[in-house]
């Protein structure tokens, strides 16, 4: 449909107030949101996320469509919680406890919730007891960690741990990252992925939820 | 302000100058040619033809650097301007005439084929940071007295790039130029839109051969650019110190001017050249040696001197893979190239002493070029001042990623090299296969061909163009040409 195709174009670059109007015309001629949703903001992240892997296009543009979705997703969010469309995926992510180092953190928050995903972001400094209560409050899907320092990856496995003793695992994921963790940290350690960089993560946490349907 | 590096005071210049115009003027030259020595007589310089010998004079020499022209234009295949060889402007070409390619699927070295040079012309259209190409290597399965000519129309068939390139024969360079003219229409539009440059070179010492010196005079009837390849031999050939090979070089390329500007006042001509230092060791002539690039980088400071456009062999390497010599070689040499402001740096690809090509190297060096014509743009201020309100806006936003400045200078003020340049950090380089820069520049080779689009070329000319070079094969014996059949 061209208004939709249209949305998936202007959120390719970037241009979130046009993707927000474009968003909202769709919702006034009566298309259903999950359709909106799915070809037109997701069919256009699709493309950026292709692009941005083949270095066609590079981190500011996929943050710039990323934005463009969060606006058009302002507008869509209580549609679709109306037409009882469970939303893509909740998330609880952060800086393990002492550790102050959130810009990677950040980046992954950015890319996930531009991916369609509910990013509730709990900062720095975030105690393994946060982690846990936050996601059975709030029924998430995946948590997210991440550690700069040597020093502040054991939360990560205290984090683990808790969940298992909380019998969450396999209701809710948990995903780690950051400079010295390592594929073979997360296998040691028994959380359920490793990323590498802020793609790689939105890649893990997509393969969750297709592996769930 | 654009970074220059400098290694000649003006009192070195000019006394080198002096002293190659006494050697001119005084040992005089070495000229194999009739034509051209009975020309040289009428022009006032002493001739005993029976030597084949010649003593120039200061006033020919004057006259003849007078009418040179201080830049060359090209224009590719479709007559758009690409170059401009003059002040500090810089362009990379690949390395030429090889006599062997590295064969990128086997690793072996050996005679590369018409099948290879189609692939090289292809990669070479679709490669940003290598302005034009090259006949960068002799394809083996056509007869010797048409590979010159063969490999100059397969480059005008396949990639619209400018092409440097040089006659193995006098006959050779008739439909050499004819395929220009095909192109062009006429002979004046092949003057006013030149779209080769002739390698010609001298033979060290201070010698000119009938086929090089004919070559020359050929193209100026043409005003078809050349450029002259003097290549002293430091401590062979050549004095041993770099301030003798350069006198040396002077003589040999100052020699090529004369020839040139005598023939056709005004004819774009290349103050260029191949010099080595010679190693005693391996009797080898190392192009990756660090004296060697100090001569290019030390003649074209003479060039400039006499305002003249400038070239010279200079970011290839000796090694024999693509391995750690021949990227640092090469990333050595394209650096202090671009930093001279050499006007045609030629060398891409190459390896082994000019006599090897590679199209691994060629991906790889692509973004050594890439990165050194980053580097001579230097650094200039882009409303960084006063530098308050950006830095407020990175205090608010936390990032600066999606800023309008990031935005509006990104791409200009960073170049992005290719997936052949490792930037992965190692958990993705490792899940992504642990890929090694040979591995990373094949696969680049293959997308790059798959993408590869057809030049711009009419029919007709295309049609033309055939005609010519069927004649010229069937001269010797072909009767049909290898390219029909890929």
């Amino acid at each position: 449909m061209e208004l939709l195709n249209q949305i998936s174009f202007n959120l390719q670059n970037g241009f979130d107030e046009t993707v927000v109007e474009l968003t909202k015309e769709a919702v006034k001629k009566q298309i259903p949101p999950k359709e909106i949703l799915n070809n037109g903001l997701i069919a256009g992240m699709n493309v950026v996320g292709a692009k941005f892997k083949n270095h066609e296009i590079f981190l500011p543009d996929v943050l710039l469509a990323a934005r463009a979705m969060n606006g058009a997703m302002e507008v869509l969010k209580p549609l679709l919680i109306k037409d009882g469309i469970p939303i893509k995926g909740k998330i609880v992510i952060g800086s393990v406890k002492d550790d102050l180092h959130d810009i990677g953190k950040n980046l992954v928050a950015i890319l996930l919730k531009g991916a369609g995903f509910e990013v509730i972001d709990l900062g720095n400094d975030v105690p393994a007891e946060k982690f846990i209560r936050v996601a059975i409050e709030e029924n998430a899907h995946v948590i997210g960690m991440s550690a700069l320092l040597t020093t502040t990856m054991p939360v990560m496995k205290k984090v683990v741990d808790m969940a298992k003793d909380e019998g969450l695992s396999g209701k809710v994921r948990i995903i780690v990252g950051g400079a010295p963790v390592s594929k073979e940290y997360a296998l040691e350690i028994g959380a359920d992925a490793y990323s590498y960089d802020g793609a790689n993560a939105v890649e893990t946490v997509e393969g969750f939820f297709a592996e769930g349907s | 302000m654009r970074p220059v590096f400098r290694l000649l005071s003006t009192e070195l210049i000019e006394r080198i100058i002096s002293e190659a115009r006494d050697i001119l003027c005084n040992l005089g030259m070495e000229i194999h040619n009739d034509g051209i020595l009975s020309m040289l007589s009428d022009h006032g310089a002493s001739v005993d033809s029976g030597k084949k010998h010649v003593v120039f004079t200061a006033d020919i020499i004057d006259k003849a650097l007078k009418t040179a022209p201080d830049s060359v234009k090209l224009d590719d295949v479709m007559g758009r301007q690409t170059h401009d060889l003059t002040d500090h402007n810089v362009y990379f070409t690949p390395g030429s005439a090889a006599i062997n390619i590295l064969d990128p699927r086997s690793g072996e070295i050996r005679k590369p084929s018409t099948a290879d040079y189609v692939e090289y012309a292809m990669l070479i259209s679709r490669l940003d940071n290598i302005a034009s190409q090259s006949t960068a290597f002799i394809p083996a399965d056509v007869h010797e007295k048409i590979s010159d000519s063969y490999r100059l129309f397969l480059s005008l068939l396949y990639c619209e790039k400018p092409v440097v390139t040089g006659a193995f024969t006098i006959d050779a360079f008739n439909v050499m130029k004819d395929l220009q003219l095909a192109i062009r229409g006429s002979a004046d539009e092949l003057r006013k839109k030149p779209l080769t440059i002739f390698s010609c070179c001298p033979t060290a010492p201070l010698k000119w051969s009938d086929v090089t010196s004919q070559n020359l005079v050929d193209c100026a009837k043409y005003f078809i650019p050349v450029e002259y390849i003097s290549m002293p031999l430091s401590g062979f050939m050549a004095p041993v110190t770099l301030v003798g090979s350069l006198v040396q070089h002077t003589a040999e390329t100052l020699s090529g001017v004369v020839l040139s500007q005598l023939t056709q006042p005004g004819t774009p001509i290349i103050y260029g050249g191949s010099p080595a230092a010679f190693d005693i060791r391996y009797e080898t002539t190392p192009m990756g040696a660090v004296e060697t690039q100090m001569i290019d980088c030390a003649y074209n400071e003479i060039g400039k001197y006499l305002n003249l456009p400038t070239q010279a062999y200079i970011a290839l390497s000796d090694a024999k893979q693509l391995d750690a010599q021949a990227g640092l070689e090469t990333s050595m040499g394209a650096t202090l190239a671009a930093l001279s402001g050499i006007n045609s740096i030629s060398g891409p690809g190459m390896l082994d002493f000019e006599s090897c090509q590679s199209l691994e190297k060629l991906v790889v060096d692509n973004e050594i070029c890439g990165m050194t014509l980053r580097l001579i743009r230097g650094i200039e201020p882009k409303e960084d001042f006063p530098a308050i309100p950006i830095f407020e806006e990175l205090l608010k936003e936390k990032h600066l990623l999606i800023a309008d400045h990031t935005r509006k200078y990104l791409r200009d003020e960073h170049y992005f090299p290719g997936t052949v340049i490792d930037r992965a950090n190692s958990s993705r380089w490792k899940e992504e296969g642990s890929l090694t820069i040979g591995d990373r520049a094949k696969l680049e080779i293959e997308r790059l061909l798959d993408t590869w689009e057809p030049t711009g070329l009419s029919d007709d000319v295309l049609a033309e163009m055939t005609v010519m070079m069927k004649e010229e094969a069937a001269k010797f014996g072909m009767d049909s040409l290898p390219h029909e059949n890929l």
